[in-house]
């Protein structure tokens, strides 16, 4: 092992200068993706390598490109949100939430307190959700097998309380303007009781499974190192951005649906390298475990809509027996919301980093102009800083770490 | 382990900063729902953002993302939008840039090296050209496609285009390797 030609010193690869060595300096282009099991989906990589180096990156996306933005310009503002479940597909009840809150915000409005918990928890449902993909697949990208076996248990356990609350599990569409799709049914609250009871012992089992690794240590740190200053201003957010030791969490920086009153911590990285955005995912779930414990103690009774027949569909039995609540229901659903005129930005903490949406509105019921600030695509953009002067196989673990979702990215 | 909490307010004395620093750089200063958003000319964008980035009280070291929007019925083409974020102050601030069809904007990519994708998106998607762009490539659509299908001429339904013939070059992808 130790005579191997890929021995390295802790921090980085030594990469032979092209002109030492005749050997080195012949370089050759390869074609990665788009339909590649370690691109998570269709992420297609041109490369330049110099033996297994790789001298240069060129990413090329939208094979997954669907024209949401367009088509947000022809739908009512309630009509968009299963629109949204397509762009990070792995946590589409984080993707609700934060549309609806920019809605939200253009409108001037604020859910009720049952709504904003419940809210809370999706998205903190998401997040383990989406972070346990991560962590199977980026495993068995890097060889451990036995990882995917244990996250995606797991997953089978939250996409049941998933489909408990939605009706679907990959498709949520739960939320509303204004509040939510519906309560939540009977026995729900058990289930994710039982689910952030059991799920932190599986989270050790991980641990000690993967952290002390040497084989996993080997393979993650000092590859894909970036620095703090960089990331920034590539625009970098959520666990990438954390891995670098910043502290920027929206939730935490600009806190919506409450979250300022839940107690959880930011965990940060130091090395910027693949190890550390392992370390900060791990122990996010950690938080959102917390977060959901927290949230289950405080769900207060109420409604989870704001009562205000412009916004939200008045009660069916009413509707059926009233001749005022039939026309808000018909005035709703054939008008849909008008928007102010004006234009807004609202972020939110999604699992992959800042899901931003920017809305633009004349005042009719469909906006003028929507623009997703997806998290993946602009995290992607760092991957030509992390992979080049690395190995090819590294390749494989800063995707891995990088965590993209081309749902998002291509839109 | 505790990030800094700092109440995020609009930052409005930037802009009174901003107007002394360069007279006639916010022509138009809109504040709605707590976001300011400012109109700047077109061609000092490259040299406010880069003010806007080094002045420690304004300290945006995050370009969040660029938006692009097309008009059809107003004295100016298009609107480029520049969502700034600052990570050590936390606040926002939106400019704005108004421009025609003939007119092309600075890029901020010296600035941000962040913005070289969504700047590359806002033209591939919308029309807008960025002077001094790295690399200003489609980025979503085929390289080969005609339209740009955020203008707002763009029929919902979809345009006709050619489809390409088999055997041609499909993956442009293997030509612009040889330039890299």
């Amino acid at each position: 092992m130790e005579n191997l030609p890929s021995q390295r010193s802790p921090s980085m690869r030594p990469v032979p200068a092209e002109s030492e060595d005749a050997l080195h300096g012949e370089t050759m282009v390869v074609n990665m993706g788009p339909s590649h099991p370690s691109t998570h989906g269709v992420l297609r990589l041109v490369l330049r390598l110099d033996g297994e180096v790789v001298k240069a990156v060129q990413p090329h996306l939208g094979y997954l490109h669907r024209g949401m933005e367009k088509i947000a310009e022809g739908m009512t503002y309630n009509q968009f949100v299963p629109y949204t479940d397509r762009l990070d597909y792995l946590a589409p009840l984080s993707n609700n939430v934060g549309y609806i809150l920019a809605v939200e915000k253009l409108l001037g409005i604020t859910v009720p307190p049952r709504a904003q918990v419940i809210r809370v928890m999706c998205c903190e449902i998401a997040r383990i959700s989406a972070h346990l993909l991560w962590l199977g697949t980026g495993a068995l990208d890097l060889g451990a097998a036995t990882v995917f076996f244990h996250t995606f248990r797991e997953r089978e356990t939250l996409y049941n309380i998933i489909e408990a609350l939605t009706g679907t599990r990959l498709t949520t569409s739960y939320t509303r303007v204004g509040g939510l799709m519906r309560d939540l049914p009977e026995g729900w609250t058990g289930q994710v009781r039982s689910f952030i009871d059991a799920f932190p012992a599986m989270l050790d089992e991980i641990d000690s499974l993967l952290t002390r690794n040497r084989i996993w240590m080997k393979r993650t740190q000092g590859v894909g190192r970036i620095g703090a200053a960089e990331a920034i201003a590539l625009g970098l957010t959520g666990p990438n951005l954390r891995g670098c030791g910043i502290a920027y969490d929206v939730r935490r920086t600009e806190p919506y649906s409450g979250y300022e009153a839940y107690e959880f911590e930011v965990p940060v990285g130091s090395q910027g390298d693949v190890y550390d955005r392992y370390l900060v995912r791990l122990e996010e779930m950690r938080q959102s475990t917390r977060i959901l414990d927290q949230a289950l103690r405080r769900l207060p009774e109420g409604r989870i809509a704001v009562d205000d027949p412009k916004i939200t569909l008045p009660d069916k039995k009413r509707v059926l027996t009233s001749m005022e609540e039939l026309i808000e229901q018909f005035m709703l659903v054939t008008e849909g919301i008008k928007g102010p005129p004006g234009e807004v930005y609202h972020a939110i903490e999604a699992p992959k980093g800042e899901l931003g949406f920017y809305i633009k509105s004349e005042g009719d019921k469909s906006p003028y102009r929507l623009q997703i600030r997806s998290p993946s695509f602009i995290n992607l953009q760092a991957i030509e800083t992390m992979a080049v002067g690395g190995l090819l196989s590294d390749l494989i673990a800063v995707i891995a770490s990088l965590d993209p979702v081309m749902g998002e990215v291509d839109r | 382990m505790q990030g800094p909490y700092i109440d995020p307010s609009p930052p409005r004395h930037l802009i009174e900063r901003l107007k002394e620093r360069y007279p006639g750089a916010a022509l138009e200063v809109t504040e709605f729902r707590g976001e300011i958003t400012a109109v700047v000319p077109r061609d000092g964008i490259l040299e406010i953002c880069r003010y806007l980035k080094d002045e420690p009280a304004a300290a945006f070291d995050m370009l969040t993302v660029v938006t692009g929007l097309h008009y059809l019925d107003r004295e100016y083409d298009y609107e480029v939008l520049y969502h700034l974020y600052s990570t050590t102050k936390n606040h926002r601030l939106r400019l704005k840039v108004r421009l025609k069809e003939s007119e092309t904007v600075d890029s901020v990519t010296s600035v941000w090296s962040g913005a070289n994708w969504p700047e590359r998106e806002v033209y591939d998607l919308v029309g807008v050209r960025f002077h001094g762009h790295p690399d200003l490539r489609r980025i979503i659509m085929p390289e080969d496609y005609p339209y740009h299908p955020l203008r707002k001429d763009f029929d919902v339904e979809g345009v006709p285009s050619e489809t390409r013939t088999p055997g041609l070059a499909a993956s442009p992808g293997f030509r612009d390797m040889e330039s890299v």
